[in-house]
């Protein structure tokens, strides 16, 4: 296997990627220009014996034409760069599905607003490092962080976006190919910062659909049939907002924070 | 002059000296040895890199904790890579840049008797070792050294114990030895210089130390507030980068209010043009080492001095584009890509002008003048490399990968480095009167080029593949499964780069005792040091000098000698 760019499954890189090669083809030209003159002037102008320099302090014409140059070049680059950025962190695409992303030294706590459409309800539905996405549609990530600075990092979608404690981060997608890829964490974060590794499964919408509707099934069963009389409470309580903070987060999912609840 | 410092004891002219000669040696040699140390660090990290897992015998005895049974533990990899990194910039290369050079060559290169304030120099010098003691105390504490990068980004920074807060310590300090120097090295230029020596018959490296020492001034401040802030926060319960809710380690702490990217921009602010001091001093060495041996005079060297300017008013404009991915405002990403492409435009007229200054001259490939043009040769990969990271989008793929490890180090060895090993080489005859070992030298040279090029060249590579920078084993990735023999070449040669810098230090050493008598002129240059003899008596000049020419009349012609120094009337 080649060691290059990985595959690429986002809307957006195939913008990135071409960007990325016009680069290459610009900077690979001036390297080839640059060090190709500086070896033929090396060979051509070695001194010896009786050969004298030439006495000259430079040439204005040719030193405006060297700075206007790389000059034009580069802001055309950045112009041509404003278009693909403000395509991938302008304003995203209208979407339905959002995605809460909670990251913890070491792992990622992956969170859907449940029925009612909302973060941080007893509906919501939750798993760790596991994040499933549907092909085709646009979704809307929310990362956050309980602890230190993480990043999230899955190179086939060709971006990062941090997760800052105190801040709300975001970055949509739409992934084009299913299969299962991996979430690396590129922002150090401490000892296991190399193992914060987590799994993205993307799959088609109605196995995206019946995945989300097993999972809020398992997380939240409907009422018992029959309600045993005597036992107060038939709705069931909400698991996660109840639990302490303490135990091993590792095992559980995160428990919402004061700051969690203030809505994205 | 000399007699009476002749007279001095021992520990006057040589510990607590305040002759700018002796101050830039003891810079060369702590820097020197720091250079030695970050290396055998890197040594560590490659080694756990080309085989992760994999026992180190004789590591167990010397660190223990780090490598039970030899075998590297995470928290010890973490430790590594920021160690090598601060140890590097903070106590190699900028000290070699300017302490050394800084130093040894502004009084001496503008016909001064020494620096504007001697003793605020011995001082700096001497805030360097407890800076150096004080990071590096770190190792032998619980818990370990720093391990939060040599950018020590907040809340990480913050929770890591007390080797991060020798760090923070220690980094305070060598800002204070920083902003010393700085403010020596501007009043000596400004007030110094030999008669009929006009700030346009500066030689570059002056230029360069100059601007650099403005740079310094300017921004080590602001490094060093933030370091304080960062240091209430991590010791007296403050919250200057600490935002409410945070939950370390399960418990809840009472932070609040402070703001996390805050410590990236104040910490920027200072690094990006901390970047250019250290690349700018090294430039300044190739501009003043080609002339010399090309015979020529510096082509452009007025849009060489504004080119420095240009590099430093844009250098405070850039800082932001280390936080494309940060989740800071998109808009803002926009302008820091705008200034950021526009400040490659400098560097792009430096490089045409070293080419034009090497057109039509005749070359002579010396050792000084080897590595100086591998410093060209290489700057120029590390400039271009820039140029993917600069536009905004390509960014956001690669940051944080191998492609920015890459591409530092080719600015900060390929470029910073070669540019000491340039300067060191070129002024050791005037430093210490003796001659480097030539053929030595050039196979030095050799080794380090093609070992430099086979460790760094495939990190661009293994960036582009995707492959996270700090990260202590990579193979459970399954986009990295494959990048394991490519990370073994390059520990291989990173291991023959470290043995090749043995054939420098034996060379230093060697020609330091048995070197051929070097005379006051060995390379036949025009500047001002080398009118004095080698080394230069205490005050440098016994008669002071007076400047009736540019620093670069190489080959004019209806001349008999092809170089015509600067002190000699018409
Ligand atoms: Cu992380
Ligand atoms: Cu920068």
């Amino acid at each position: 296997m080649r060691v290059w760019l990985p595959e690429r499954i986002s809307t957006y890189a195939p913008a990135i990627d071409r960007l990325f090669y016009i680069v290459l083809a610009i900077t690979g030209t001036a390297f080839v220009l640059v060090q190709g003159t500086l070896l033929y002037f090396l060979v051509r102008y070695r001194g010896g014996a009786g050969r004298r320099a030439t006495y000259t302090h430079g040439n204005t014409l040719v030193e405006i034409i060297w700075t206007a140059v790389p000059a034009a070049i580069l802001i055309v680059l950045a112009f041509y760069s404003q278009r693909v950025w403000s395509y991938v962190r302008g304003t995203p695409p209208a979407t339905d599905l959002q995605v809460q992303i909670l990251a913890e030294q070491f792992a990622w706590n992956i969170r859907y607003a449940g029925p009612d459409g909302r973060f941080d309800t007893s509906d919501d539905i939750t798993t760790i490092n596991q994040l499933h996405l549907p092909v085709d549609e646009p979704v809307l990530l929310h990362l956050k962080s309980k602890d230190v600075i993480h990043s999230f990092f899955v190179p086939q979608f060709r971006v990062k976006q941090d997760a800052v404690p105190g801040i709300t981060t975001r970055l949509w997608v739409q992934v084009t190919k299913a299969g299962t890829y991996d979430i690396a964490c590129a922002e150090l974060c401490g000892l296991g910062h190399y193992r914060m590794r987590g799994f993205l499964t993307a799959e088609p919408r109605d196995t995206f659909a019946q995945w989300l509707q097993a999972a809020e099934l398992e997380q939240h069963p409907p009422p018992a049939p029959e309600p045993t009389a005597g036992e107060p409470g038939a709705e069931s309580a909400p698991t996660s907002a109840s639990a302490p903070s303490a135990p091993a987060p590792e095992s559980q999912p995160a428990s919402p924070t004061p700051q969690e609840l203030l809505h994205p | 002059m000399s007699t009476a410092t002749q007279a001095l004891p021992f520990w006057r002219k040589y510990l607590f000296a305040t002759d700018h000669k002796v101050i830039g040696i003891q810079f060369l040699f702590t820097s020197l040895v720091m250079l030695l140390v970050g290396g055998l660090l890197a040594m560590l990290i490659r080694w756990q890199l080309g085989w992760p897992g994999q026992p180190l015998g004789f590591m167990e005895k010397i660190a223990p904790a780090g490598m039970p049974g030899g075998v590297m533990v995470p928290e010890f990899y973490n430790m590594l890579f920021t160690m090598h990194g601060s140890i590097m910039i903070f106590f190699a290369i900028i000290p070699l840049l300017v302490g050394v050079f800084g130093n040894y060559l502004i009084p001496l290169k503008i016909g001064a008797g020494d620096m504007a304030f001697p003793r605020l120099n011995m001082i700096s010098f001497w805030l360097v070792p407890p800076a150096i003691a004080i990071v590096c105390t770190g190792f032998f504490l619980e818990g370990g050294a720093a391990a939060s990068g040599w950018t020590a980004y907040a809340p990480l920074s913050t929770i890591l114990g007390p080797g991060q807060v020798c760090w923070i310590v220690g980094v305070i300090v060598l800002g204070t030895s920083s902003i010393m120097g700085g403010l020596n090295y501007i009043t000596t230029v400004i007030n110094l210089r030999a008669p009929g020596l006009s700030f346009f018959r500066l030689p570059l490296s002056i230029w360069a130390l100059f601007i650099t020492a403005i740079i310094t001034v300017m921004a080590t401040p602001v490094l060093a507030s933030a370091l304080i802030l960062l240091l209430c926060d991590s010791t007296l319960g403050t919250s200057f980068f600490l935002p409410a809710g945070l939950i370390i380690d399960g418990v809840a702490q009472a932070h609040s209010g402070g703001q996390v990217l805050l410590w990236q921009h104040l910490f920027w602010f200072y690094s990006h043009p901390a970047v250019y001091i250290m690349i700018l001093p090294a430039m300044g060495i190739a501009s003043e080492i080609l002339p010399v041996f090309a015979r020529k005079p510096l082509f452009g060297y007025h849009s060489m001095v504004y080119a420095i300017m240009g590099i430093a008013v844009l250098g405070f404009l850039v800082w932001a584009h280390h936080m494309f991915a940060s989740g800071m405002n998109p808009t803002l990403g926009t302008s820091f890509m705008l200034s950021t492409m526009v400040i490659a435009v400098p560097s792009a007229i430096k490089t045409f002008n070293w080419l034009g200054t090497l057109w039509r001259g005749a070359i002579r490939l010396t050792t000084p003048m080897l590595h100086a043009l591998a410093f060209v040769s290489m700057f120029v990969i590390g400039g271009l490399t820039g140029i993917f990271i600069a536009a905004t989008p390509v960014d956001l793929y690669l940051h944080d990968t191998y492609f920015i490890v890459g591409h530092l180090h080719y600015v900060l060895f390929g470029g910073s480095l070669f540019g000491i090993f340039a300067g060191i080489t070129f002024w050791f005859p005037k430093m210490f009167g003796r001659m480097l070992n030539e053929t030595l030298g050039k196979l030095h040279f050799t080794l380090t080029f093609l070992g430099f090029n086979a460790v760094m060249f495939p990190m661009f590579i293994l960036g582009i593949a995707g492959m996270p920078r700090r990260i202590y084993d990579y193979r459970q990735y399954t986009h990295l499964a494959h990048v394991g023999e490519m990370n073994q070449f390059m520990s291989v040669a990173a291991f023959l780069l470290g043995l090749a810098q043995l054939l420098f230090i034996a060379n230093f050493f060697w020609s330091l005792f048995r070197g051929r008598k070097a005379g006051d002129n060995p390379w036949q240059a025009t500047t001002l040091e080398w009118a004095t003899s080698s080394p230069p008596p205490h005050g440098n000049f016994t008669t002071p000098p007076t400047v009736y020419r540019g620093p670069y009349e190489y080959s004019v012609p209806g001349r008999a000698q092809d170089w015509w120094p600067q002190n000699v009337p018409s």
